[in-house]
Order: structure tokens, then sequence, then C-alpha cells
């Protein structure tokens, strides 16, 4: 196992860092989270077309750049540094999926336009039942045409590409779980952008009636590929998370340094270093959670789900109480709306949920281990 | 790094191996051997039983002692951090009476920072050295020193000016304790064993050529020691070696490693034996309870998450790069490890936590780890300590305003020996 980043890594992290702190300043960020959209689209044609971070974990074949999850994890962590507007951990998730499930033509057909950027990605996996596992499928599909509700589906009102995970029943009436392809202007498909507490993200509730579909991959069942898909949308949302967090401790730091009460910097006094050390603590041992994953995912290591359920599990608890601390430490300031951390609180607590919350990820990761 | 250099010195190496080593030498004889010919710490200069070479060529004298199962020189306690300090601030002189008898391991040494009145604030030490015209007079005491009943020599912070600050009136010595002046007590834990000692000196010598380095410049010297003590915890655990080998030496050496690690042996009771967890969970059945499964998952997160970032901090020294923050959080990390570990024990033992020796869990070992654990947020350095040097340090945070300027003499202190 690979413990520290290769050059190349190094150089995409620092071609990441820039163009993010240019494209996606506060400004941009608050700017974006008000609009339906929610994402600039010239902002999103760069860093696909001319950056190329849209084909990153694709193989070279269809179009991509042949590098692995590990790279994609710099990115996801750098956009969740800056708060990135824009629907890339959407567009990367239904890349995976794809690249899990279909065939060679319909990878050589659908991946190319995903990794120019030209086309928009998503998943639609969870329901009503609010659950984060492979058994909470119940959206049918009856000679491919698809019936049910699909809920906190990832900028599910732009994609073009919806990757929706669905009941079967075969001719023998065993029911099996399928990856179906949806365009986003089918008839029949309903999307609404719903409300959320962190609208730097887009969620969406899709409902299909009669909506025409193709299955991905052929006949065969399919859950494994889907718990395989979500332990990468687990890894991938940790590694975003560790660089939201990180943000929020140089914040912390730098304000603690800066605010003077009691004739002394804030930060010389005990009960906010001894927090500050607490949060590094926090976001290192969490990076060391995310990295060890995403690099397992790239090398398709066998301990990957356990890992997936850890990564998840420790960057979730790290970046929500780096977030309180972050608040904590600003003091009244720091629970205002012009004071920027509660956009990554906001975002600390909704990802704290997503894909699985803590107690979900730390059950998996025992049931897991036992077996 | 140099595969080509790297070959030649493992080939070297062999032919120097293949003609000398000898599991039926005595201890002491193939060490001698080992610091003549500069094969038992290849790192060190040249002049000094070394063989200048680099760091990261190391590995490979390492490998080719393991592959054939090879003694080394003395390696455990406090003798390489006392070797290190003499090679860095000693003069020739120290460095030819010292240094070969510590790898031989005919010597044992301890260390005598810690005080009763100055834990976590070494530099307030106030045992005291003063020069008498012809050597040094030693009188205070010294506490947590290990080994100290069986030790040497130890190296000794003592203050020798009271009118400068509290850092710059400190000098570093070599006392030898085997004296009269040197008394050595048991220190009894909270867990009932005595790993540690304190020591009392009462008009305890020092001669002049004793001293390292120049006076006042102790608590330098003393650094040089204490970031030696952080590398040395990694050589502790290569000592232990398969019980099977034939041959003189490994009788000598396993009896070696027994008095050396006799104080430690509660130590992997102190960070929590989190190897034990999932067997006792399901041996008792509490692998079923939701609330204990959150438990156990929190600690593997904390132990595992623990064990990486440790060696993305190795991977990072190994490649040259500069260390991250990831390097300075180990210790803090591994106190909410035993922490978590305690609870999990805790809740998997149930009402039987309670009880010890014969009538508690696994003969006892539950207990040793429940009354163990405390000590790991204490020892080498409390966790509040190494919260204020990661703010400090590593996140660059602005520093407490100090209330110890100025002459240590004025400088408020525990009760203690008086000023003169």
């Amino acid at each position: 196992m690979q413990f520290t980043f290769n050059e190349e890594q190094d150089q995409l992290r620092a071609t990441a860092q820039k163009f993010l702190a240019d494209k996606s300043p506060t400004v941009e960020v608050r700017r974006l989270m008000e609009t339906h959209q929610g994402y600039d689209p010239i902002v999103w044609a760069q860093l696909s077309s001319e950056l190329g971070f849209t084909a990153t974990h694709i193989p070279e074949t269809y179009g991509g750049l042949g590098l692995s999850y590990a790279e994609l994890g710099i990115l996801f962590e750098e956009m969740g540094r800056t708060l990135l507007c824009a629907p890339f951990l959407a567009t990367a998730l239904g890349a995976t999926a794809i690249m899990n499930v279909a065939t060679e033509s319909e990878k050589s057909e659908l991946l190319p336009d995903i990794a120019t950027g030209t086309r928009i990605a998503t998943l639609a996996v969870f329901e009503s039942s609010g659950k984060w596992g492979t058994d909470s499928i119940e959206l049918t599909a009856k000679n491919n045409r698809l019936n049910g509700t699909k809920r906190y589906v990832l900028d599910g009102h732009i994609a073009n590409f919806i990757i929706v995970v669905a009941r079967t029943t075969t001719r023998n009436e065993t029911d099996t779980i399928g990856f179906f392809l949806v365009n986003g202007d089918a008839p029949g498909l309903k999307r609404r952008v719903v409300n959320t507490i962190d609208s730097t993200r887009k969620l969406t509730q899709l409902e299909f009636v009669d909506v025409a579909a193709r299955r991905l991959g052929g006949n065969d069942d399919q859950s494994a590929k889907l718990a395989e898909t979500l332990d990468l949308a687990a890894i991938g949302l940790a590694n975003e998370m560790v660089g939201g967090a990180q943000h929020l401790v140089d914040e912390t730091v730098n304000y603690a340094a800066e605010r003077i009460q009691f004739g002394r910097a804030i930060g010389s006094f005990q009960a906010i270093k001894h927090k500050c050390a607490d949060m590094l603590l926090d976001v290192e041992m969490a990076k060391s959670a995310a990295y060890y994953a995403a690099t397992a995912a790239a090398s398709s290591d066998p301990e990957l789900p356990v890992l997936a359920n850890l990564a998840k599990a420790a960057a979730s608890e790290a970046y929500m109480r780096i977030a309180a601390e972050c608040i904590q430490i600003h003091g009244g300031i720091g629970f205002t709306w012009d004071n920027d951390t509660h956009l990554w609180f906001k975002r600390a607590k909704s990802s704290e949920v997503f894909f699985g919350d803590p107690s979900y990820h730390k059950e998996q990761l025992v049931t897991r281990w036992q077996h | 790094m140099q595969p080509l250099d790297g070959e030649k010195l493992r080939n070297e190496l062999r032919l120097w191996l293949e003609s000398n080593w000898d599991p039926n030498a005595s201890l002491i004889e193939w060490r001698s051997k080992l610091a003549e010919s500069g094969w038992g710490m290849p790192t060190w200069p040249s002049q000094w039983f070394g063989k200048d070479l680099s760091l990261v060529l190391n590995p490979i004298v390492d490998e080719e002692f393991a592959r054939i199962n090879a003694v080394t020189v003395a390696r455990s306690g406090i003798r390489l951090l006392a070797a290190a300090t003499i090679l860095e601030h000693g003069d020739d002189s120290q460095k030819s009476r010292y240094l070969r008898r510590i790898l031989t391991g005919e010597d044992t040494w301890c260390q005598l920072f810690s005080e009763p009145g100055s834990g976590s604030d070494l530099a307030g030490a106030i045992t005291r050295a003063d020069f008498d015209g012809s050597q040094w007079i030693i009188n205070g005491q010294k506490v947590w020193t290990t080994s100290a009943h069986h030790a040497d020599y130890g190296l000794l912070l003592a203050r020798t000016d009271w009118e400068a600050p509290k850092h710059d009136g400190l000098s570093y010595f070599v006392i030898d304790m085997r004296q009269p002046g040197v008394n050595v007590h048991p220190l009894k834990q909270m867990n009932g064993h005595a790993s540690f000692n304190q020591v009392f000196f009462t008009d305890a010598v020092v001669a002049p050529e004793d001293q390292v380095d120049r006076i006042g410049n102790g608590w330098k010297v003393a650094m040089t020691t204490l970031m030696h003590e952080r590398r040395s915890a990694d050589a502790l655990r290569s000592v232990y070696r398969d019980r099977d080998l034939e041959g003189r030496i490994y009788d000598e050496e396993r009896d070696e490693t027994a008095t050396v690690m006799e104080p430690y042996k509660w130590y992997p009771q102190r960070a929590g034996r989190v190897d034990l967890v999932f067997e006792r969970a399901i041996e008792t059945g509490k692998i079923d309870d939701p609330v204990v499964r959150q438990a156990i998952a929190e600690l593997m997160i904390k132990a595992r998450t623990a064990e990486w970032t440790a060696r993305r901090a190795r991977a990072a020294q190994q490649q040259g790069r500069p260390q991250g923050p990831e390097g300075s959080l180990g210790k803090l990390a591994a106190s909410h490890v035993a922490r978590q570990a305690s609870k999990v024990h805790t809740m998997i033992s149930g009402s039987d936590s309670m009880l010890g020796d014969e009538d508690g869990p696994l003969a006892g070992l539950i207990a040793e780890i429940l009354i163990s654990v405390p000590a790991t947020s204490i020892a080498g350095g409390t966790d509040e300590i190494q919260r204020n040097i990661i703010a400090e340090r590593v996140l660059g945070m602005p520093k407490e305003p100090r209330m110890d300027t100025g002459p240590f003499r004025d400088v408020m202190k525990n009760p203690g020996p008086a000023a003169p």
C-alpha cells in the first residue's frame, strides 16, 4: 500500500487547487447556491474539456485519462475544500456505476461523452425508506419501463444520463437488482429540486411513471455491483469531506490568531489551542482513512468494503466535530449568515448522513468484519 | 535509492557475517567484534565504531542480520539515547570511555530528567550541581527512572546557575550510579507494578570530565536525548526473537531481554489490547449487542486510522519529504485508542470488569488493562502538553504569555530544596 502521494498526484492537486481558488471563491459559491441550476456551465466546461477532471478515472479506451480512484479522490478533496458548486460527484459516480456494470459497447457509447463533460451523469439509488443499503430498492422495472420514486438524487435536474437502480421481475418471478439508463428528458420522468440545508449541492426527487429505460450490463442480478458502487460512493464522499474539514481547521487557526480578547489573541489560550489540536488530529486521522480507502479502490483491495465503511464513518464524525468547533471558536460571528463557516457546516451536516450516517457504517463495518 | 551501492553493501556484509557470525560465541565477544568492525552501528561515524553509512541504506543491514538471526549490538533501554547524546555533544575522551561498552551491553544506563516538582515542565528541574573546586556535588531527587536499580551510569540534568533564566541554568552530566551518594527506590504504580524508580542524590559526585557540553547548555543536550527517545520506541519492538534458536549467544540474549523488558511487561495492557476485543466480544456474546458493536467499530476506526497516520509519517520520512502534521499526532492518537479500548473491554466484560487477578476475566488481564490505560495519556508527555506542542509548533498558534522568565531563583516553583 502506498502511503504518500507521488509527484504526478501532487501536480494534479496543485492544478486543481489553482483552478478552484480562481473559479470557486466563496462569493461564487454564494452566487451559485442561490440559482436553480446550481453550477456554472462555463466553469464546468473548463474543468472537464480543458482540465480533463471528468475523464480522470475513465479508462483510455473510453476517452478517459485512465487514472485511478486515488486521483479522483484528490479532486474530490480539493472540490470539498472549496465547496465547488458543480455536478462533479454526481457525474463521477454515474461514470463509476457504468464502469462497474455496463458492457463494452455500452461503455464505448456512454463514457466518452461523460469524459469530455458534454454529458452530466448521476446515480439514482435511494428511495423514501431513507435506507442507504442495497435492500432499499422498491422502484420497479418491468419490460424496461420504470415506475416509482427516487430521492436524494445528486443533480438529477440537470443530469443527461440518470443511472437508476431498480428491482426487476424476471420470467421465473425472482426479484433481482438491475442498473438502468434513463435520459434526463425522458417522457414520464418528473424532476424536482428539493429544499435542502446545504444549498451548495442540489438534491432532487425523481418520479418515474412508465418511463422507458435501458438495462445496462445484461440481465443478471446486479446486487453485488450495487454494493460495490455504494462503497465507492462512500469513499468518494469521504475524500470530499476531509477537504472541507481541512479548510475549516485552517480558517479556525487563522481566526484564533487574529481575534483579540482580554488583551491577547484567543489562539494563545489553551482552551482554544487544545480544541485546534484536536481538530487537526481529527482531520489527519480522517484523511488517513480516506486516502487509504481511495488507494485501496485503485488497487481493487479485497478489504475495500470494510475500508469504505471505515472512511465514511471517520470522515463524517471528523468533519461534523470540526464544523461545530469552528463555529464555536468564531463565537457569535460564526453564527451569522455573512460569515462563511455555515456553508461548510451545512455541507458537513448533509454529507454526514448522505450515503449512510456514522452509526450505519459502524454497524456495517462490524457485520462485514464478522464475515 | 542507489541499488548498486545497496547491493555492494549487502555483499560485503554477507561476506563479513559468513566469516564472523558464531551462535556459540559469548554475547560480549560477538558485540565487541561488531563494535570494532563498524557493522554494529554502521550509521555512526567511522572513527567511533561506525561506517558513515547513510540512513537510507541502513535497512539493508538490518535485513541481513535478521536473515541469519544474527544478534545485534545492545539496543535496549536508555543506552542508545546515551550514545546518541554523547556522539553529538560529548568530547573524544567521553566517547572513548563510554560508547564501546554501550554497544557491547556491558554498561546499563538510565535517564535522570524528571523530578517530583518538574514533570511536564522538565526545564524547571531543581536538582543541583555545585562545583566544589575539584568536582561537582549533586543534591536533589529524580523520578520515573526506568532501570535505575541496575544502571551503571545516568544521564543527569541538573541546575548549575540559579540566577540565569530557567532553561539557561541547566547543565548535563554523566553520573556514576554506583556510589554512596546515590540511592534508588522503586516507585509503586496504581496498577501494582513498579517499573520505575525514585533516585535520591545526597552529596553524590561527578568528576569534571563527565560534564557533557558546556555549563549552561544542558537543556539543548537534553533535547538531543529526548529527540532520540521518540525513535527508540521502534528499536524496542525488535528485541524479541524466536525462542527456538539454539546457541550460547541466544541464551545470553534471552536473559538480557528478560531483564530489560521486565519493567515493560504491562505496556501492551496500557495501550488497551485492541487485539483481544473481537475474540472477547464473540466469546461473551456481546458482539450481538448493537451498542457494543458501535463502540467496537469506533475503536477499530481509531486504531486503524492511527496506524495509517503513523505509516503516512514514516513514508514521508523515508522518501525524504518534509513530514506533515501527521508526524506529531501519534501520541495523542494512541491515548484515544487506549481509552476507547478500555471502554470497550468494560462493556464486554460487564460486571466482571470489577474483578481482578485470578477472579477476573482472562486471569486478571482485563483488570490490568482497565487500571493501566490512564498512564498512556501521561507517560512521555501528557496529552495536554502534546496539544500545546501541536498547536504551537504544527499549527503555529500564538504562544501562551510566560510566567517563568527572569532569574530562575524568582520563578514560582513547587516546594523543594531551597536555593543557596
